[in-house]
């Protein structure tokens, strides 16, 4: 067949924000996209509200649409550009959502542009539920005995023909979302009811339980031709009942017979067949494990998280075989970039087994929820490769960055036998853990095994594991037991605590660390791909790959096109970010795939370390070499044994990167750009405050402390309110504004506990205007590409409030301040690179708040709203070139017509029990940005593009505030009522409102059931709930906002947010004109722009 | 306890003993499935052959009653990166290791399977020797001697074949007579499943016998070792071509070319694995398929009468053909899969169809044969 050569223009929908079932995994397979559109001379247009993506980077598209992913907001790009495709199934759920959006709308037909790949026909036979059963019984495909309903009457129906448990799961909704299992008819009605309300259609399927079946998963992929491929088969270690997404995988399927895994593969031929799919498609399997019975659980005709897996598991580009195949081309026809002589038609065979771990949030959100059901609750995920499965296990759990890097990883000490045995019915993201535990105390398997469902298999791999450690602990160390406890994946670290020696005797056992390829092929063919993972007491094939490219670095696909051709011999090694979780998002990925794209600009060749499967990062076309290890300093100096690079980046990497930074340096690792010394300089927090005096820069007074009797001393001298928080953290974990004794006490009882050798820290809280920047700083010269200002006042974390920029409410006097700021604390600290500085501006004055000596999460929205490549210039200046001779200058650049508000986005609706009140720790998951060329447009689509519906209606809002907050509301509350909202409000906020004339309905606090009726029914626009302190799930505002957050009502915690978003109706209400451009457009108009 | 394996090349490398004990020889291959040992284990074909498999975690789901594909494993040798004791599967009935000691079958683990299989790919099929006796520098020199020494049965097929004739689905409409060069159960499944009483027959039968049992079509099974080497069997096989129906699978394919005048040629490493991508020349459609042979047929050497139907997407080499006027029609790859894709099982389907047809209407004779 090959290309269809009257596709001259195609757009690409991205997946939107990050949010817990649709993460960095569609940044990965956009980027695949767009590049193998490019390679056929098509022309690519983007759209995606995402700044923190690669994917929205101007050099990846030829147009970069950074818009809302609305109807209206496609359609007006769609007028414009007129494409003559649409690639939809690469945009995760979102996208393909918005695609049968645009046909429904007419859109597509409108302006004649076809849905490249499978069309909408299929999109919906996979996607309704209806349709779906419907075509597998016609297939003669096993389905469980379910039932779609659109009310609980017509599913109490279905309960009361076939009984508990059902499993209740809503249509089109992403990562399961509103679904979940109900064993009795209480839960059941919850759930049903929560799912209809968040399924876009209004349908829900009930479906017969059938937990405890192995659960299977085939990633397929079928061309126009017919021809059908299954890249890569994987295994959840938990059986059904769990989400694919918060399972624990491995790949390929372990304790299937050929029988079974052709039978599934068969079978999912067949569906991909009748479904006609072109590109990539995932198809979900439970398999008894008694009989060779099997049902279909789900289809997903798209590109998804498990394609991310598989690409990476398998070495198999998914993404961008599907763009290909989009295009015209058959799976015959494309080329194994791999192999270079093969094709992509063929499955890959794998020599090594890989095993994928999730990352849940709840170290962070100490109250949530943490058992684990149909509704996915991960953040993020880790994978390892290894040549065993216990390898590679026991390589994954290392990789969660925990405390503990073992398979023992929560000490279960307090727990008698008797508790533990009950505690294994727990389905938590402890589970696992609880079965080593359960192991280690030597619990029959086929016990576990009856408890847990897993399959004794994998019981019985983790046993070997749990007595390997055993016999560490009871024998002394010999050479044999050394080696063994390698192979499974021990790191030097763990052996020497366990058997009680120091690190340093380890090393005369000589055994070190060697790397193999990821090839695609088992060893069948010769490759040479730049993709490793480390194993024990094999052959190296590290030199092997060396010498044949030597000289010749340009195989990375990213060196190409950097025009890198004279490479110097040395090499620079990036540390990426590892598993994504809440404060240490995509951005710092996206840092470290410019970063190795610099270095190779620079002359140098660049070797990734990572992770994290989903992400761009971990594509072995960014970098010269791949590496996809733990990110934990024995692993990495591992790589540095075999790499000897020039040196190490650690400022890319988040505080993942940053925290490892002490342990290479110790080990003679030379870090490049700002100095250890100095990182040391701004995260102590003694060496920094004297710091800050020494150059006469005002800050909050605090104090860092060890203990109860020196926290109330502290707190005596500064005055309440403070705020307390651990040092060397990640996003804020752990923060909060305390106002008396009481709370600081319980707090810091709490805190003490985790801080280790780290004091605690008590600072003044000021509540101001927030204000940040980011710097990069050559040690003479300060670039600051630009200033935001936070919408929410300090308090709120700044990954989690709106910010503005350029930023409005700033006089000149305080920018030339904040300025002169950074320009002297990058000289005194010696910054060489990239740096973050917050600021809080109070009565004219400007404290520092807050030094980050790395790439920051606003990295890549200021990268892409002031045009200056802020990765590079810092990966240029950290190799020896002047700020000054970059071409942007230094100190604070220009401003443009161009206005943005970031917008965060939250994923509270996956994870139960989680406070959704804004605070000084870091809730959200991701973000958009909303561009325009006014504020108040910018502000409207940032709330557009966060998923904010807007209509003339105006309706019901909930107003509850707290003491403190009652008098800066007013103001609000009396918006509110003349724009033509009817104001409810609980019984004190209700008094103060009376007091001061605007009208408003009491309602009784506990009349929770009744609101809960209310915005079941739509009938409340928003909810305006500022919290009590003292975190109680029992509070009436807790529920408030938790319901809230169910049935997707906008719950505002912070008085600012509701003001803005109050300014964003108005310019609704004036019916203001959105502009609709791409990003490089918004920036070229200076002054005098088009309104 | 140690094992030691030995290459021509010299490599030697030390592993763990968990089969058989004693030392074998053999042509050493690898196979790159990731499912299905019990079905490599026990196909005939790798009569002759040390295996190594290239996926590294080995016999986890122990062997069942279910899925041999002959009676005993007629390889010399199993080369694994890690087998399974503790096996997990509601079927199975034993564990590797159990298994290969009850049938005299060395096994080795422990090995850098990955290496091996590079050396293969670099080096070609080579011979090797595998031993679970102590091996030190006194006695290496004898066992180098032996390797060098060995040479392979060439009638390998006759220690496999059955040794008389006999009959499989008694009921079945169409009468197949099978030459069984050491046919996998799963090509006489795939057949009877679809309607066939298969009568299969020892290697050396010789075409009279066939002839004369009045069968629909005859099928030539797979089996192990160089075609070239299989003279009796090509003497029976020429006597048939025109006479009936003949349809091959692997052996049976290689017989069939080299019968119609075509050569086969020793591939570097082989095929073996579950993977490979085969196009049909005729309508361009890409299935994957179970594979496992050491010898191709030469495209070039296609006589006038063969058609080729087949090509593998890696390598390019010829994996079917046909021969419309003879009725003839063959591939190199295994449609019955065991273990592997089942992609290629709708060849089972046309070629049944033709059975049927070829039923209502013989063969052309012999006269019209002679004009050809």
């Amino acid at each position: 067949m090959g290309k269809d050569l009257s596709i001259k223009k195609v757009l690409v929908i991205g997946s939107g924000p990050i949010v817990i079932g649709q993460a960095a995994e569609f940044d990965y397979a956009g980027v695949q996209a767009c590049r193998a559109l490019k390679e056929e001379n098509i022309e690519v247009v983007l759209v995606n509200s995402n700044p923190a993506t690669i994917m929205t980077d101007e050099d990846i598209a030829d147009k970069v649409y950074l818009e809302p992913l609305t109807l209206e907001s496609l359609a007006a790009i769609i007028k414009k550009e007129r494409p003559n495709g649409v690639i939809a199934s690469l945009g995760g759920q979102t996208g393909l959502n918005l695609a049968c959006e645009l046909d429904k709308a007419g859109v597509l037909a409108e302006y004649n542009v076809r849905l490249l790949g499978t069309n909408i026909e299929s999109i919906k036979k996979a996607e309704d539920r209806e349709m779906f059963k419907n075509l597998m019984n016609e297939i003669g495909e096993p389905i469980p005995d379910s039932e779609i309903v659109s009310s609980y009457e017509d599913a109490k129906k279905f309960s009361d023909k076939i009984g508990f448990p059902i499993i209740i799961r809503p249509a089109f909704t992403l990562g399961g979302s509103g679904g979940g299992i109900a064993k009795n008819e209480a839960e059941y009605e919850e759930i049903v009811h929560s799912g209809l309300q968040q399924s876009p259609i209004n349908q829900v399927l009930v479906e017969k339980s059938i937990a405890g079946f192995k659960e299977v998963e085939y990633e397929v992929m079928r061309d126009a031709n017919d021809t059908c491929i299954i890249i890569c088969n994987m295994e959840n270690i938990d059986p059904i009942g769990i989400h694919t997404g918060d399972s624990f995988v491995v790949a390929p399927s372990q304790t299937l017979t050929n029988n079974e895994y052709q039978m599934l593969r068969t079978s999912a031929i067949k569906i991909i067949r009748a479904l006609k799919i072109e590109g990539g498609c995932n198809v979900q399997y439970a398999l008894d494990t008694k009989t060779n019975q099997y049902y279909v659980i789900e289809v997903n005709p798209r590109v998804s998280r498990s394609s991310a897996l598989a690409s990476k598991a398998t070495g198999y580009p998914i993404a961008k075989v599907t763009t290909k195949i989009a295009v015209g081309y058959e799976l015959s026809e494309i080329k194994n970039a791999i192999t270079g002589k093969t094709v992509a038609a063929f499955e890959p065979a794998l020599d090594y087994v890989v095993v994928k771990i999730p990352k849940w949030p709840f170290d962070k959100f100490a109250s949530g929820d943490r058992m684990l059901g149909t509704k996915m609750k991960a953040t993020g995920e880790v994978m390892a490769i290894g040549r065993t499965f216990k390898n590679s296990f026991k390589k994954a759990v290392a990789s969660l960055e925990d405390k503990h890097t073992g398979i023992l990883h929560y000490k279960f000490e307090n727990l008698s036998d008797e508790d533990l045995l009950q505690d294994l019915h727990i389905q938590d993201d402890r589970r696992i853990f609880r079965v080593s535990e359960a192991l280690k105390r030597n619990f029959d398997v086929q016990k576990i095994r009856e408890i847990t469902k897993i399959d004794p298999w994998f019981i019985n791999q983790i046993k070997d594991i749990v007595e390997l450690e055993t016999a560490l602990e009871k024998t002394p160390l010999n050479e044999e037991l050394y080696k063994k406890a390698k192979d499974f994946g021990y790191l030097d670290s763990e052996i020497a605590d366990i058997s009680k020696v120091s690190e340093e005797e380890l090393k005369k056992y000589d055994y070190p660390a060697v790397f193999r390829i990821v090839d695609t092929c088992a060893g069948e063919f010769h490759a040479s791909t730049p993709y490793f993972y480390s194993t024990y007491g094999e052959a190296c094939e590290l030199e092997e790959f060396k010498k044949e490219h030597k000289g010749n670095a340009d195989i990375a696909g990213a060196s190409r096109e950097c025009g890198a051709n004279d490479t110097k011999k040395e090499n620079i090694l990036v540390l990426g970010s590892g598993p994504i979780r809440i404060g240490q998002g995509i951005e710092f990925d996206y840092c470290s795939v410019h970063a190795a794209r610099a270095i190779l600009e620079n002359g140098y060749e660049s070797v990734m370390v990572n992770s994290n499967p989903e992400t761009l990062s971990t594509d072995f076309d960014i970098a010269s070499r791949l590496y996809f290890e733990p990110m934990n300093a024995e692993n990495v100096m591992n790589i540095v044994k075999k790499e000897k690079p020039y040196g190490v980046m650690v400022q890319f990497g988040g505080q993942t990167a940053i925290n490892l930074a002490p342990k290479l340096a110790k080990q003679g690792v030379k870090i490049l750009g700002t100095s250890l010394e100095s990182i040391d300089a701004v995260e102590d927090r003694k060496v920094f405050e004297k710091l800050l005096s020494e150059l006469k820069i005002p800050q909050p007074k605090g104090r860092g402390v060890k203990s109860t009797a020196e926290a109330l001393s502290a707190t005596k001298e500064l005055g309440y309110p403070v705020l307390v928080r651990p040092s060397y953290v990640i996003g804020g974990r752990g923060m909060q504004v305390v106002y008396n004794d009481d709370e600081l006490l319980t707090y810091i009882n709490e805190a003490l506990k985790f801080s280790g050798e780290h004091p605690v820290l008590i600072d003044q809280y000021i509540e101001g205007l927030e204000v940040e920047l980011d710097a990069i700083s050559d040690g003479k010269d300060v670039l600051i590409p630009g200033i935001c200002e936070h919408i929410e006042r300090a308090g709120v974390h700044s990954g989690d409030s709106m910010s503005i920029y350029p930023s409005r409410s700033i006089t000149k006097r305080q920018e030339k301040k904040l300025v002169e700021y950074a320009k002297k604390i990058a000289k005194k600290v010696n910054i060489i690179g990239l740096m973050n500085i917050q600021f809080i501006i109070k009565d004219d004055t400007v404290y520092v708040i807050e030094v980050n000596p790395r790439a920051s999460r606003t990295v890549p929205i200021m990268s892409k709203v002031t045009g200056i490549p802020m990765t590079k210039i810092a990966i240029n200046a950290i190799l020896g070139k002047s700020v000054k001779s970059q071409g942007y200058g230094t100190g604070l650049y220009k401003t443009t017509k161009l206005v943005c508000v970031k917008m965060p986005v939250f994923s509270f609706q996956k994870l139960n029990r989680i406070d959704p009140a804004l605070a000084p720790e870091m809730k959200s998951t991701g973000e958009v940005l909303g561009v325009d060329y006014s504020y108040k447009k910018a502000l409207l689509k940032a709330f557009i593009a966060g998923g904010y519906k807007f209509n003339r209606r105006k309706q019901r809002v909930l107003v509850s505030l707290n003491d403190h907050y009652k008098k800066p509301a007013l103001k609000i509350v009396k918006k509110l009522y003349s724009q033509g909202f009817f104001i409810m409000a609980t019984w004190g906020t209700h008094k103060f409102l009376e007091k001061n004339g605007v009208p408003s309905k009491m309602i009784e606090k506990f009349m929770v059931d009744k609101l809960q009726k209310r915005m079941k029914e739509g009938r409340l626009s928003f909810v305006l709930n500022t919290p009590t302190l003292g975190k109680n799930s029992q509070t009436s505002g807790f529920q408030i906002r938790t319901i809230a957050e169910m049935y997707g009502i906008p719950c505002f915690t912070c008085v600012d947010t509701a003001k803005a978003y109050l300014n964003a109706v108005k310019t609704y209400d004036k019916g203001a004109k959105l502009n609709s451009e791409t990003i490089t457009n918004y920036r070229k108009k200076k002054f005098l722009g088009i309104f | 306890m140690l094992a030691t394996l030995i290459l021509e090349d010299g490599t030697v490398l030390k592993g763990e003993s968990f089969g058989a004990q004693g030392t074998s020889v053999g042509e050493i291959v690898f196979n790159t499935s990731m499912v299905g040992y019990q079905e490599i284990l026990t196909d005939p074909s790798y009569a002759n052959q040390i295996i190594v498999m290239t996926y590294p975690e080995i016999g986890n789901y122990g062997l069942n009653d279910d899925d041999f594909e002959s009676e005993k494993p007629r390889c010399k040798g199993f080369i694994v990166k890690n087998s399974c004791e503790n096996d997990s599967h509601y079927k199975s009935r034993q564990n590797i290791s159990t298994y290969l000691k009850n049938n005299g079958i060395i096994g080795i683990e422990g090995v850098d399977t990955r290496l091996l299989t590079k050396k293969i790919r670099e080096f070609g099929v080579m011979n090797c020797l595998i031993t679970t006796e102590n091996t030190d520098d006194n006695n290496f020199s004898e066992k180098l001697a032996q390797l060098k020494g060995y040479m392979p049965n060439k009638d390998v097929v006759l220690e496999v074949t059955p040794e008389k004739s006999y009959v499989i689905n008694e009921s079945g409409d169409i009468n197949l007579a099978m030459i069984d060069y050491g046919c996998k159960t799963g090509i006489t499944d795939s057949l009877a499943k679809r309607g066939c009483k298969i009568t299969l027959f020892p290697a050396n039968t010789d075409a009279e016998t066939i002839l004369g049992g009045n069968f629909d079509s005859v099928f030539l099974s797979n089996g192990p070792g160089d075609p070239a080497d299989c003279k009796i069997e090509l003497q029976t096989i020429e006597k048939l071509i025109g006479k009936t129906p003949i349809f091959g699978i692997c052996l049976g394919y290689q017989l069939l070319s080299i019968a119609l005048g075509a050569k086969t040629y020793k591939l570097k490493y082989g095929h073996r694995g579950a993977n490979h991508p085969v196009i049909n020349m005729l309508d361009k459609k890409v299935m994957m398929t179970s594979q496992n042979h050491g010898y191709a047929v030469d495209t070039g050497s296609l006589t006038q009468i063969m058609e080729q139907t087949y090509k593998n997407l890696n390598d390019d080499t010829m994996e079917g053909f046909r021969s419309e006027s003879l009725k003839i029609e063959a591939v190199q790859f295994h449609p019955e899969a065991n273990p592997g894709p089942t992609d290629a099982a709708v060849i089972f389907d046309d070629w049944i169809e033709k059975m049927r047809e070829y039923k209502k209407a013989p063969v052309r004779k012999a006269e019209e044969m002679a004009s050809l």
